[in-house]
């Protein structure tokens, strides 16, 4: 069943077209990818799904709803929740009062109630700690909860932004590039990291260079160049296909489709 | 975190009951009051630009409409003085969700200039509707009587100003330590992340702006009733910038740097006139001295440098 779809999606800035027609259908509880070279139009395509952009052209479907145009905090509110390629972190927070304000559809808010804290805020704060907590652990960083956000490295605040979104408890979680910037230990740790978001039945959406852990991970993989689909498949079906590996050999030389593919 | 809150409130409660006894005149009183009365204002301010990190170049356009409250509520419409604060507070808030549903909007720079333009028209409105406010000259306000009880006196607004203050500081940090208070941060560092994550970020906003003029209106009708007058000059440019300075040197985002910004900069000036000429210049001297050396604001700086002693 599909719960995130794209139905001939175009947008277009100053004349290019960012992305073009793209129509695509996330299967519920699986891990789909999005891959091509630099400039393809992912990022695009993810600014799109999660409401910061509006098409031009073109359908967004969520758990059977035409969200086409809905605001980023309407989607979030609805259960669509996503990480940033260059980092969105609160510095001046913590780590875990980052992630509790992944918590912030969860929890009722009356401005009231918050003046004048009554009891009913307290035992809230309570249980959004708690669950920011549990998702920080979810990633690692239960250590790190009480340090300034911006005193961890970038590979933790990779992790804490996935953590960040885990906390909203999504049905969809869009990845941009969490492996980017990570060492190669970082990058295998995040296997584990999305398999078990997957295994607690949420979608995983995700945007990755990182061919080994696209490759891994990925129950489908959609491919974009120049802001067209190039194909889908599995990771077989799309290693072996011939557009494929020559956009990447066009853009990025042998070595790198070689290793990537290879 | 709530005992580290108490622990903070009592602090202040025993520096309030405490300094008065070292006040050898009626005059310390006076000059104390009017440190709590901006306390409150810049409590408020604090919450939108040190927390939510809006700036408001026009906050005393707020601090204007609470002291015309209280001086036209009772001279005009028959409003008691304690009415007329709650009802210029309403009115406050009332603009401030008007004003700000279009500004709020506008980020940075741009959003200054456009609450600044919005103080400017406050000052102008009750400069010539001359009929309704006096004008430039301004004003009387008449004296605040609650259940029979006139207050009046330097020593008896000191007191009054100090609890509304502590109230004011106790629903500020209710407010920061709740969702809302973590949704303001959030959008302070990102918008962008704080939306995809569910914050209505436009509504968080301005919530936070209406709230800041709450703050301000009270504050400016203590100011009146405590004057026993007022003139426009309250909602002047001098006035909103003065908020702000006290806001940016007690520290963004810290409820005790408010206080200590606004004790900074009223008690400064009034100390510094016995250098007569040199006044301006030493206190300006002293305000870039403090935001060089501290900052972060005073409180915040304080803090931090404190901690680094300790480990």
């Amino acid at each position: 069943m599909t719960i995130l779809e794209a139905e001939r999606l175009s947008i277009a800035f100053g004349g290019v077209r960012a992305v073009n027609e793209v129509s695509l259908a996330v299967p519920r509880g699986m891990v789909f990818s999005i891959i091509g070279p630099n400039g393809a139009g992912k990022t695009t395509l993810f600014n799109l799904f999660s409401g910061l952009y509006v098409p031009l052209e073109g359908r967004v479907r969520f758990a059977g709803e035409d969200v086409t145009g809905l605001s980023p905090d309407r989607l979030a509110r609805r259960g669509l929740s996503r990480t940033f390629q260059n980092l969105q972190i609160f510095f001046r927070m913590t780590a875990l009062e980052n992630v509790m304000v992944g918590r912030h559809r969860h929890e009722a808010t009356g401005i009231l109630s918050d003046l004048l804290h009554l009891p009913s805020v307290g035992r809230q704060n309570r249980r959004t700690r708690e669950a920011a907590y549990a998702a920080l652990a979810r990633v690692g960083l239960e250590g790190e909860a009480v340090r300034p956000a911006g005193a961890l490295p970038y590979g933790a605040l990779k992790r804490l932004e996935i953590a960040r979104g885990l906390a909203s408890e999504p049905k969809v979680l869009l990845l941009d590039e969490p492996a980017a910037g990570c060492n190669p230990v970082e990058t295998r740790e995040l296997d584990g990291v999305i398999r078990s978001i997957v295994k607690d039945g949420v979608t995983v959406v995700l945007v990755e260079h990182d061919m080994r852990l696209v490759m891994n991970v990925s129950d489908r993989i959609h491919v974009l160049a120049n802001g067209r689909t190039l194909a889908e498949g599995t990771a077989t079906e799309v290693r072996s296909n011939s557009a494929v590996v020559e956009a990447y050999l066009g853009i990025h030389g042998s070595q790198e489709a070689a290793h990537a593919f290879g | 975190m709530l005992t580290h809150r108490l622990a903070a409130l009592a602090w202040v409660a025993a520096i309030i009951v405490l300094v008065p006894l070292l006040f050898p005149s009626a005059y310390y009183y006076r000059v104390g009051a009017l440190v709590f009365i901006f306390a409150l204002a810049a409590t408020g301010l604090n919450l939108l630009m040190g927390f939510a990190g809006q700036v408001s170049l026009g906050h005393a356009g707020f601090l204007g409409i609470g002291g015309y409250a209280v001086a036209i509520g009772p001279t005009y419409l028959g409003s008691p003085s304690w009415l007329s604060i709650l009802g210029g507070a309403a009115l406050s808030g009332l603009v401030a969700f008007l004003v700000g549903k279009p500004i709020l909007r506008l980020k940075g720079h741009y959003l200054a200039v456009a609450t600044l333009g919005f103080g400017v028209l406050v000052a102008i409105v009750l400069t010539n509707e001359a009929a309704w406010t006096g004008g430039p000259d301004g004003m009387s306000v008449p004296r605040l009587v609650l259940f029979e009880w006139r207050v009046s006196g330097s020593q008896t607004w000191y007191w009054v100003a100090a609890v509304t203050f502590i109230v004011g500081a106790v629903l500020a940090l209710n407010l920061i330590d709740s969702p809302t208070g973590r949704a303001l941060k959030a959008i302070h560092d990102s918008e962008v992340a704080s939306s995809v994550l569910g914050v209505d970020v436009a509504r968080e906003k301005l919530v936070v702006f209406v709230i800041s003029a709450i703050y301000a209106s009270v504050a400016g009708s203590y100011l009146a009733l405590f004057n026993g007058h007022v003139t426009p000059d309250v909602s002047g440019f001098l006035r909103s910038i003065e908020l702000v300075a006290m806001v940016v040197l007690g520290g963004m985002g810290s409820v005790a740097g408010s206080l200590v910004g606004a004790a900074v900069l009223v008690v400064l000036p009034q100390t510094l006139t016995m250098l007569h000429d040199y006044e301006h210049m030493v206190l300006g001297l002293m305000l870039m001295g403090f935001m060089i050396f501290l900052r972060q604001g005073i409180v915040p700086s304080l803090a931090a440098a404190l901690a680094r002693r300790r480990t």
